[in-house]
């Protein structure tokens, strides 16, 4: 079985930073991977870098065998890949439903049906009551839910999920957790999602991805990375909730 | 949009249709005024009120338009409902390029505002030195036989011309609030309101954008048309000048930028004002040069205050009618 999303060799600078070095990763179809690091380790780099909104400085990306670095993001996206953004983005002056209707106008042009596929995801993701209110009164953590419904909307295949779990108290975070798994499975979704909730992440993902000062430390099942010495030694000192 | 809405719109439809039967040719004319620029703030409104994108040089697109039929008319006698065609055709193809130029390099924000400026100087300049249709002399059209109506030609009475113009302005309304319920109203609104987010949603926010201005341009180039029809005269320094650019859009802006009724309200005021002004102003006996301008701008300074996003939202929360 051939890898979903392949990471090869991938690099990126910022004026001589280095950001991302030589990462290599990849995603195998339905899988949930968490991608995890300490901050500024480059995590949004290199999901900038998958869904067009960065340029690589170096690497390849495969999509489905395609490769897709520097394809534009709404290219990226109409091949199957979602992703949200860790800093959100609402379309602050419209209401909630309408803000998934942009998405779900990606998968069917009719408007109507779209406004279906959107209340039917709001749902799913807890946002049902709020349809009429705009984006812009949402509080923060149901501001990132609608990132999630926004891009879920499109019907990714792959989705890429930055930080959605920040703030959240535990129940929420536990129930974010069970719909994750539940579009996984059900719709048969891909996901990555960087995150430093290490609760939602070791609930969810079967692979840890471990980045540190921009290059991958380790990448294995969530019991072998917390073994790796490594992984221990980036994390000491540091304040993460392991 | 809900009943009340409706109703309310019927109303006014009424009141507009059978107003040349009770008014005089002065009320008619400012009537017609406020119509041509309810049409023209519709026009604009698509693209930077539902796009997000602001021009600046929307009298490009009037002047263009007015001059491509004109000139038909002026040296080879072919009516304007031909030269129509001939004037959206250009616009429409000017917008696009415009566009397309700006968006593939990246020119955004501020910048694209004022790259529509420099196209609209730019042809004001090139049409002062266009022998061809009168340089800065300008170019005059047969006089209107008051009395006849001749509408193949556009030549008539001040009703004709009203009709035409209240047509266009109600169709500029249905189109708008069509394409606003359409996926091209979300996708625009979707870039108004955050550009990497709609990208991020499989949106080609380049061709969205360059539709946008296409629309609007086409659009404009029509009321260039009637503008040039209704006056019988073009002159570049009228017709391309950024103060004209700057009264298409204020309508919307009073109105409320980016809803469907606001500039057709914001028209309505800007007349009133600039009308009773007027009125007030030869009744106290001022005669101060610039007085009327500067109450004009102190009113609009007031609205602009008080009311940011313009009279229309926080009329239809009075009204409880939906934008
Ligand atoms: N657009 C950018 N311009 C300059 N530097 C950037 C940019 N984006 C990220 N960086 C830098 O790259 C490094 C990695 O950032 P980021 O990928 O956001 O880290 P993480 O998501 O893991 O916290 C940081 O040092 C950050 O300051
Ligand atoms: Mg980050």
């Amino acid at each position: 079985m051939s890898a979903l999303l392949n990471v090869q060799n991938v690099s990126k600078s910022f004026r001589g930073l280095r950001a991302v070095t030589d990462v290599s990763f990849e995603i195998d179809p339905g899988a949930i991977v968490a991608l995890i690091g300490p901050n500024g380790a480059g995590k949004t780099t290199i999901f900038n870098m998958v869904a067009g909104a960065l340029a690589a400085d170096s690497g390849a990306i495969l999509f489905e065998d395609r490769p897709i670095r520097g394809l534009r993001p709404d290219e990226v996206c109409t091949l199957g890949i979602g992703r949200t953004f860790q800093i959100v983005k609402p379309f602050a002056g419209l209401s909630v439903l309408d803000n998934v209707v942009v998405g779900a106008l990606k998968r069917c042009t009719r408007v109507n049906e779209a406004r279906r596929i959107a209340a039917t995801i709001l749902e799913t993701l807890g946002l049902g009551h709020k349809h009429d209110v705009p984006a812009s009164s949402l509080t923060p953590t149901d501001r990132k839910k609608l990132e999630v419904a926004r891009a879920l909307a499109t019907r990714p295949r792959l989705l890429l999920l930055d930080e959605v779990m920040a703030g959240l108290r535990p129940k929420e975070c536990d129930d974010l957790v069970a719909t994750f798994r539940e579009i996984n499975q059900r719709e048969s979704i891909t996901i990555l999602l960087i995150e430093h909730v290490m609760r939602a992440v070791m609930a969810l993902a079967e692979k840890i991805i471990v980045l540190h000062h921009g290059e991958v430390i380790a990448q294995g099942t969530p019991g072998q990375v917390v073994k790796e010495p490594a992984v221990l030694e980036c994390y000491l000192g540091e304040e993460t909730e392991i | 949009m809900n009943r009340r809405a409706n109703r309310l719109l019927a109303a006014l439809g009424a009141v507009l249709l059978v107003l040349p039967a009770v008014a005089d040719n002065y009320l008619l004319s400012i009537v017609t005024l406020f119509l041509f620029f309810a049409y023209a703030g519709q026009a604009w409104n698509i693209m930077m009120g539902f796009a997000g994108q602001l021009s600046l040089g929307h009298s490009l697109y009037l002047g263009v338009g007015g001059y491509a039929a004109g000139a038909l008319y002026f040296h080879f006698g072919i009516g304007p409902w031909a030269g129509l065609w001939l004037a959206i055709m250009i616009c429409a193809l000017s917008g696009a390029a415009i566009g397309a130029l700006a968006f593939r390099y990246g020119v955004s924000g501020v910048y694209f505002t004022l790259l529509t400026i420099a196209f609209a100087e730019f042809t004001r300049v090139g049409f002062d030195h266009f022998a061809w249709v009168g340089g800065s002399g300008g170019m005059f059209l047969k006089v209107a036989e008051r009395d006849q109506i001749d509408l193949l030609n556009l030549r008539g009475t001040p009703a004709m011309f009203y009709y035409v113009i209240l047509g266009l302005a109600a169709a500029a309304f249905a189109l708008s609030g069509w394409l606003l319920r359409s996926r091209a109203g979300y996708y625009w609104q979707a870039i108004r309101e955050n550009e990497d987010a709609a990208q991020a949603l499989g949106i080609n926010t380049f061709h969205w954008k360059i539709l946008a201005i296409t629309i609007s341009s086409a659009m404009t180039a029509i009321a260039g048309v009637f503008s040039a029809f209704y006056y019988g005269n073009l002159f570049p320094e009228q017709i391309f000048n950024m103060s004209r650019s700057i009264e298409i859009m204020l309508g919307p802006i009073i109105g409320g930028i980016g809803t469907l009724f606001g500039p057709i309200l914001g028209a309505a005021l800007l007349t009133l004002v600039a009308e009773s002004t007027t009125e007030v102003v030869a009744a106290l006996g001022w005669e101060t040069p610039g007085i009327k301008q500067l109450i004009y701008g102190i009113v609009l300074f007031v609205v602009i205050v008080l009311l940011p996003h313009g009279v229309w939202p926080a009329l239809a929360r009075k009204l409880k009618v939906t934008k």
